[in-house]
């Protein structure tokens, strides 16, 4: 009652305090993340038997869940999620009424709780998510899946709360496609991988017999485009990752690399090399006519539209060195953006449209940056001994690259990681993948 | 019979650690630098085509321009390769790992056509030359250092039959 009381005069006396719901601020590095308290989702003995027997093993789904969307927050560096020994609440209890005194007390602000049950042979997840000050439920939402797919609703829960705290939307329940490597480095074995953002569920979708490079995704469903030495004849394919079927794209008489799909899907951009040039060609994969977009004597390749498809940019040697260009998407207009001191590659448009990532090198260091489309604003995010071909998750607000370590004396220590960033500079994480790694792209949403 | 193999794998075992300690020692020499500017002018990675010619040749950083040496390289290989004119070659272009992946695809497609051109020059028919650019992803030398970077940056000619 005196709780009730008190809480009723900082209504009063702080109200906008207490009415603003949390809102996380992503535009900035992060230097305090939102404390979080991520409570395990509750679930009944009858519920977690069937799932055990269905997922055969013994863990706790429910508690697993939670996991998966603690750890997407934490990634995320905006979130700060609270050590669940010291909740006081029970899940289930919290689910139904949260005890707000108790989980500002470990200076919670906002609080995850959640159920789950077996239905009719199905997984069916709810979860609410509250602000703590505020003494307020932000959200509810409850759907039903497939059991195998327990680790999707983890993203999905995660995705749903980041677009409600930072007003955009999120980048959990995507996929990284990247080439798996192993091997001495002078003869690397290269097989095509796809896993969870999360790097849970890794699948090899090639063998290993071809070399294989430049992996991406089509942005509007499951598809892939990527380079293959099949038969040496290096050539850009196409492949249904859930059918695995794949063709090569197009008929041309010599090396095609480079590949990625326009914003529609509907089209491949590339490079095609003939007698020691390179230009860029783009292939419509309903009709599949071929259109030549440049046509100059220096070497032009890594090709990467404008969300809008009006405008492509690519990296061009017409100037000597590489740097970077922008052109309408005909082929019109070229422009060269880059001037700053040393080499650019690598330019990728932002899904937002704004800005453009790309490798330079300068003095012997490699960097992944970013600018704005008229090459302005230049920033860089990270410098290494190499790295390069930076992929933006489909939000916009972190880049993934790959790394690669120099070598000792006799040549020895390589290896390649998938790193990322945020586009602020803050929050440079390693990516973990099973086997050495590169070339990573990242899927758009599974969900929505 | 069994002796024979006894003694030739003997003779084998001999012959490759004269052959080990030969690259070891010339390893060393390496190290104090086998180049001219950035290009490569040594011979320990280089094999032969034929007896006298050597199977490759080496390019400055982002350069696919053909040095003296190159040319005199490459004129040797046309020689040969018009007195045996049953066979078919490919021309592997290569770059340094000190470049972005599809950049250096480019780079080394550019490098194997310069190869492939001066030997068309000197009488090789082009449909007997083919060509395959690997970018960086065959490097002859793992070091990260100009010199290893230097043996990378190559152009490669192949028997194909």
């Amino acid at each position: 009652m005196l709780f009730r009381y008190l809480f009723f005069i900082l209504i009063i006396f702080l109200p906008i305090k207490t009415f603003a719901l949390i809102e996380v601020d992503i535009t900035r590095g992060n230097l305090s993340p939102l404390p979080i308290a991520v409570s395990p989702l509750s679930i009944d003995k009858k519920s977690k038997e069937s799932f055990n027997e269905i997922l055969k093993n013994e863990k706790d789904i429910g508690a697993e869940i939670s996991m998966i969307v603690e750890n997407n927050l934490k990634q995320s560096g905006l979130f700060n999620p609270l050590n669940k020994n010291a909740f006081l609440q029970k899940p289930d209890i919290a689910h139904l009424k949260p005890r707000f005194e108790d989980w500002a007390l470990i200076k919670a602000q906002a609080l995850i709780t959640g159920k789950v049950t077996f239905i009719n042979e199905k997984l069916r997840v709810e979860f609410r998510l509250w602000d703590v000050l505020a003494a307020k439920e932000m959200m509810a939402l409850a759907f039903t899946t497939v059991p195998n797919n327990w680790r999707r609703v983890g993203h999905i829960i995660t995705d749903k709360v980041y677009e409600r705290l930072t007003g955009e939307k999120g980048y959990f329940d995507t996929r990284i496609i990247y080439v798996a490597e192993e091997g001495k480095k002078t003869n690397r074995i290269k097989k095509l991988a796809i896993m969870d953002q999360d790097g849970f569920n890794t699948k090899y979708l090639t063998l290993g017999n071809e070399l294989v490079l430049t992996p991406r995704f089509n942005p509007t469903n499951q598809m892939v485009t990527y380079l293959s030495y099949f038969r040496n004849l290096p050539r850009v394919y196409l492949l249904d990752i859930e059918t695995g079927i794949q063709e090569v794209v197009g008929d041309f008489p010599g090396m095609t690399f480079a590949p990625r799909f326009s914003p529609d899907g509907k089209k491949i951009i590339m490079s095609f090399a003939m007698d020691g040039n390179s230009d860029i060609y783009t292939m419509d994969l309903e009709n599949r006519i071929v259109e030549r977009i440049t046509n100059h004597p220096s070497i032009d390749t890594s090709p990467s539209y404008s969300p809008n498809s009006k405008y492509i940019c690519f990296n061009s040697d017409r100037s000597g060195y590489q740097q970077i260009y922008v052109m309408r998407s005909d082929g019109s207009n070229v422009k060269r953006i880059s001037f700053g001191k040393g080499l650019y590659g690598t330019p990728v448009w932002s899904p937002r449209g704004d800005l453009i990532a790309f490798t330079k090198l300068h003095k012997g260091k490699f960097y992944i940056g970013v600018m704005r489309t008229d090459g302005s604003g230049e920033r860089l995010l990270t410098e290494n001994f190499y790295q390069e071909a930076p992929s933006w998750s489909p939000n916009g607000r972190v880049l993934i690259f790959y790394r690669e370590t120099k070598t000792d004396e006799k040549g020895e220590g390589f290896s390649a990681k998938l790193w990322s960033i945020d586009l602020t500079g803050y929050n440079e994480r390693l990516v973990e993948t099973e086997t050495d790694a590169s070339d990573p792209s990242w899927s758009s949403l599974l969900s929505n | 019979m069994d002796l024979g193999k006894i003694f030739k794998n003997t003779f084998l075992v001999i012959v490759a650690c004269i052959a080990l300690s030969a690259c070891a020692t010339q390893k060393k020499v390496d190290s104090t630098g086998q180049m001219q500017g950035d290009v490569y002018t040594g011979t320990d990675t280089v094999k032969y085509l034929a007896s006298g010619v050597p199977d490759r040749v080496f390019f400055a950083t982002n350069e696919s321009v053909l040095t003296t040496k190159s040319r005199d390289t490459l004129r040797k290989q046309a020689a040969w390769m018009r007195k045996n004119s049953e066979l078919t070659f490919v021309i592997e272009g290569h770059a340094d790992e000190r470049g972005t992946r599809e950049y250096n695809l480019a780079l080394g497609e550019r490098r194997a056509n310069a190869a492939k051109d001066y030997l068309m020059t000197y009488g090789v028919a082009g449909n007997r030359l083919q060509v395959i650019s690997y970018g960086k992803e065959r490097p002859v030398d793992s070091g990260s250092n100009p010199l290893s970077w230097s043996k990378n940056r190559r152009s490669v000619t192949v028997k194909a039959n």
